[in-house]
């Protein structure tokens, strides 16, 4: 076990533990406000936006992670798009994770009891008042469950960036293995480190789930 | 949602439908590139390995298996519109087969990535290994090599057009691409290169080709297979910076096939076999065949 | 759609209706003119060149590629059973009133739920089976979705109401009789859609095989991609374009077959329980 602090192995290791957390938070800002933004599409009442919103959850929430990756890394340079391999993984799991917090948002919408945006709407409250305003911010509180395992899935899912030229945990594990030390160890720090960044997220979502509900 | 259910239905049988016809609809064979067909090598016929347990157990199922690589042009390339394969390794493989007496209807492909290579060689899942495979003393402990049957050097791929890169020295702080783990990325790591690392060869040339980055490092020999794969736009620097011999991957146990993969390969680079498969694979990206390396028995 | 959908907004009047559809006609180009865009751009980078589309003319090609979804099918199936036999017991496991019992199938269920699969996949790859991808990867996807599955399962029998397992033990049923016979089936009948979803995402992560070399669909495609060499690059947009409608086309299926088993199961209970009261 102790091969974590050979060889500079340590400064490895810490480098990709950082970029894995740094992906992680970057694709979950960018999934969360294309997941909003979808997910109003979703509601909206231009059927346009409906059918476009989605059109794309079911393409996205149905090709696998790794063929995304595969698209952005290698379709978007033949295209004279240049990213760097951080931004390309950012674009594919932001783009993937936010078909899965627009539906989390729509059926926490649905869950919204029907005088609230009735109340709203007699208030003169518009599509978007009422959605922003009103409705958005009580679903927050029911899909707070729902959206913590979106959300615990993002940095594991963020190990398929390691693959594409992205120097987080997963590609740690593949060049220590490569180096020749036993697959058992590499394995338990590796794991040690997702299990932290998975808790810390799990504990995040339960503080905010403990705050004192607002009364309805 | 149930109003919206059978459109999706519909959607999901009509897109079935349009993904079947689309791979199961009238197709070509054959091959859009052809290139130069293997001349085939005279099949022994009285081969005889007393105490060979790979050869035995070859002969008792009539087909020898044999380890390479699909995607590596030039050397082991798997042409997916025709099911063949061709390259220097390839000739290399098909030689040592003709001379154990198997004629290429009996030779099984089987591709094996360097991570699995020992692993299927002890196992006995392949009979013999032929895919630019490193002799060294690490693997030497868990099988046995024949050959060598090349020397390949590290050396660097660059767009045509570019004039900087002369060897792994300029390659300081430019961005330089090769496959996760193996044994380039160290190399070349220490002549302060900005390390890109991809799944597999094609991916770097690709990057290299999009201009992501800015060389493409590995033995000199894989390299080549994709300069003459794009003779327009890539060349390979041409300044080895490490020695590789690629030698016959065996069975560790197994001496006496060992010895017989050595005498074949002997022969046919006597005979000129060697020489002519190198100009058919290889050296179409221009350069001349070099001579042989000698062998190393054991 | 509609019902769900007026609760946020009122049923337009004329003027609604005119921006509403003002709103629908600048979408609808803005939508237009991105992917007229994206395709003029595919086009002009020779994306759509006949070199670039010409491997999949090839029958051998094409057959690569029904070969790899046949071998992404088998992974699927075999780790959908897997997973499935395991939820039900990490299930139970975490529901037993055995201390010991429910901490072990606890630990279990959260080590497997936080391991990213790629990696799972690649340590037992190398590990133990070099030899045999299909089981490292069946394997991989087996523990970790067994683990989600068992969640839901345990949320699915939590939400049962408890009159269901009170009425169940005053008939004398043991706790193995009460789980079995009307908890699991209940807990199993609610959470049918999101066991659902959960198939949907083992089937596309048998993708994962590709760093394993397991010859599924990605791998062939990834194969097709790097060997065949064009003048304009190997053609990585190409394949994406056959292999992703595949891959959603399977799932898509996988979904309707869902839909249509549920709808099925619902008409069973409503023969037997004519009316709720």
């Amino acid at each position: 076990m102790g091969i974590l602090f050979e060889d500079g192995n340590f400064g490895l290791f810490r480098d990709g533990f950082l970029r894995t957390v740094e992906l992680s938070a970057a694709s979950a800002v960018l999934a969360l406000l294309l997941g909003v933004l979808l997910a109003a599409f979703r509601v909206s009442p231009v059927p346009v936006l409906r059918t476009f919103a989605t059109v794309w959850i079911e393409i996205f929430r149905n090709t696998p992670l790794t063929l995304l990756f595969f698209a952005v890394t290698f379709g978007l340079p033949r295209v004279d798009v240049h990213l760097s391999a951080f931004v390309c993984a950012v674009l594919a799991l932001g783009c993937y994770t936010a078909s899965f917090v627009c539906e989390v948002l729509r059926s926490g919408i649905n869950t919204v009891p029907l005088g609230q945006a009735e109340a709203a709407r007699s208030l003169g409250m518009t599509f978007g008042q009422t959605l922003v305003q009103v409705v958005l911010p009580q679903a927050g509180r029911a899909v707070l469950g729902p959206m913590s395992s979106v959300f615990i899935a993002l940095p594991r899912n963020s190990a398929i960036a390691g693959a594409f030229n992205v120097a987080e945990l997963y590609s740690v594990q593949q060049t220590l293995s490569e180096r020749g030390y036993a697959i058992f160890a590499v394995f338990f720090w590796i794991a040690l480190a997702y299990l932290c960044v998975s808790a810390t997220v799990a504990l995040g979502f339960r503080r905010l789930e403990h705050r004192p509900a607002v009364a309805r | 949602m149930p109003v919206r259910m059978p459109v999706r239905r519909t959607a999901a049988a009509a897109l079935a439908v349009l993904a079947l016809t689309a791979t199961a609809a009238c197709g070509k064979s054959g091959s859009p590139t052809a290139g130069a067909p293997s001349t085939g090598y005279t099949v022994r016929t009285d081969v005889k390995l007393d105490g060979s347990a790979t050869f035995a157990a070859a002969k008792a199922r009539g087909k020898l298996v044999i380890g390479a690589k699909a995607d590596q042009p030039g050397l082991g390339f798997e042409d997916i519109t025709a099911n063949t394969r061709n390259g220097f390794d390839i000739e290399i493989a098909r030689m040592v087969a003709a001379d154990l007496g198997f004629p290429e209807s009996q030779i099984e492909w089987r591709t094996i990535d360097s991570a699995n290579r020992e692993t299927a060689l002890a196992g006995g899942q392949i009979d013999y290994y032929v895919g630019t495979y490193s002799i060294n003393d690490k693997r030497k402990t868990q099988v046995s090599f024949a050959g060598p049957y090349y020397l390949a050097g590290q050396d660097l791929l660059v767009r045509k057009d570019n004039t900087d890169i002369t060897g792994p020295e300029s390659t300081k702080g430019r961005r330089v691409c090769t496959v996760t783990g193996s044994t380039s990325v160290d190399a070349i790591r220490t002549y302060g290169a900005e390390v890109t690392t991809f799944g597999s060869y094609s991916q770097c040339v690709d990057k290299l080709i999009t201009k992501d980055v800015d060389a493409v490092t590995t033995d000199d020999a894989i390299l080549k297979g994709y300069a003459a794969q794009n003779p327009g736009e890539l060349r390979v620097v041409g300044k080895p910076f490490t020695t590789e011999k690629y030698g016959v991957g065996l069975n560790k146990d197994d001496k006496v096939l060992r010895a017989a993969v050595d005498d074949a390969l002997k022969a046919h680079e006597d005979s000129g076999d060697w020489k002519a498969a190198y100009d058919r694979t290889l050296g179409t990206a221009g350069s001349a065949a070099p001579q042989p390396p000698a062998l190393e028995r054991y | 759609m509609t019902a769900r959908a007026s609760v946020l907004y009122d049923v337009p009047g004329p003027r609604a209706r005119a921006r509403y559809r003002a709103f629908g006609v600048l979408g609808a180009l803005g939508i237009a003119a991105l992917l007229w865009y994206a395709v003029a751009q595919l086009a002009e980078h020779g994306q759509f060149s006949a070199q670039m589309w010409a491997p999949f003319e090839y029958t051998a090609v094409q057959q690569r590629i029904l070969d790899g979804v046949r071998d992404t099918l088998t992974a699927f199936g075999l780790a959908a059973v897997l997973s499935l036999v395991l939820g039900v017991l990490l299930a139970a496991g975490r529901l037993s009133d055995h201390r010991p019992v429910r901490w072990a199938a606890s630990g279990v269920v959260e080590f497997f739920r936080a391991m990213p699969l790629l990696i799972m996949i690649f340590a037992l790859y190398q590990a133990v089976f070099s030899a045999r991808p299909l089981w490292a990867l069946v394997l991989g996807l087996g523990l970790y979705n067994g683990a989600v599955q068992a969640e839901i399962i345990r949320g699915g029998v939590n939400a049962v109401p408890r009159g269901q397992s009170e009425a169940g033990y005053a008939l004398g049923l043991r706790k193995s009789q009460l789980m079995a016979t009307v908890l699991v089936p209940q807990a199993v009948r609610a959470m049918l859609p999101a066991m659902i979803g959960q198939l949907v995402v083992t089937l596309k992560d048998t993708s994962l095989g590709f760093v394993i070399t397991y010859t599924e669909l990605l791998y062939v495609g990834k194969l097709i991609a790097g060997n065949t060499s064009t003048p304009q690059g190997y053609p990585y947009i190409p394949v994406v374009l056959v292999i992703a409608p595949i891959y959603i086309a399977l799932c898509l299926a996988l979904t309707a077959l869902a839909r249509w088993i549920e709808s099925r199961g619902r008409r069973g209970t409503n023969r037997r329980t004519p009316a709720p009261a």
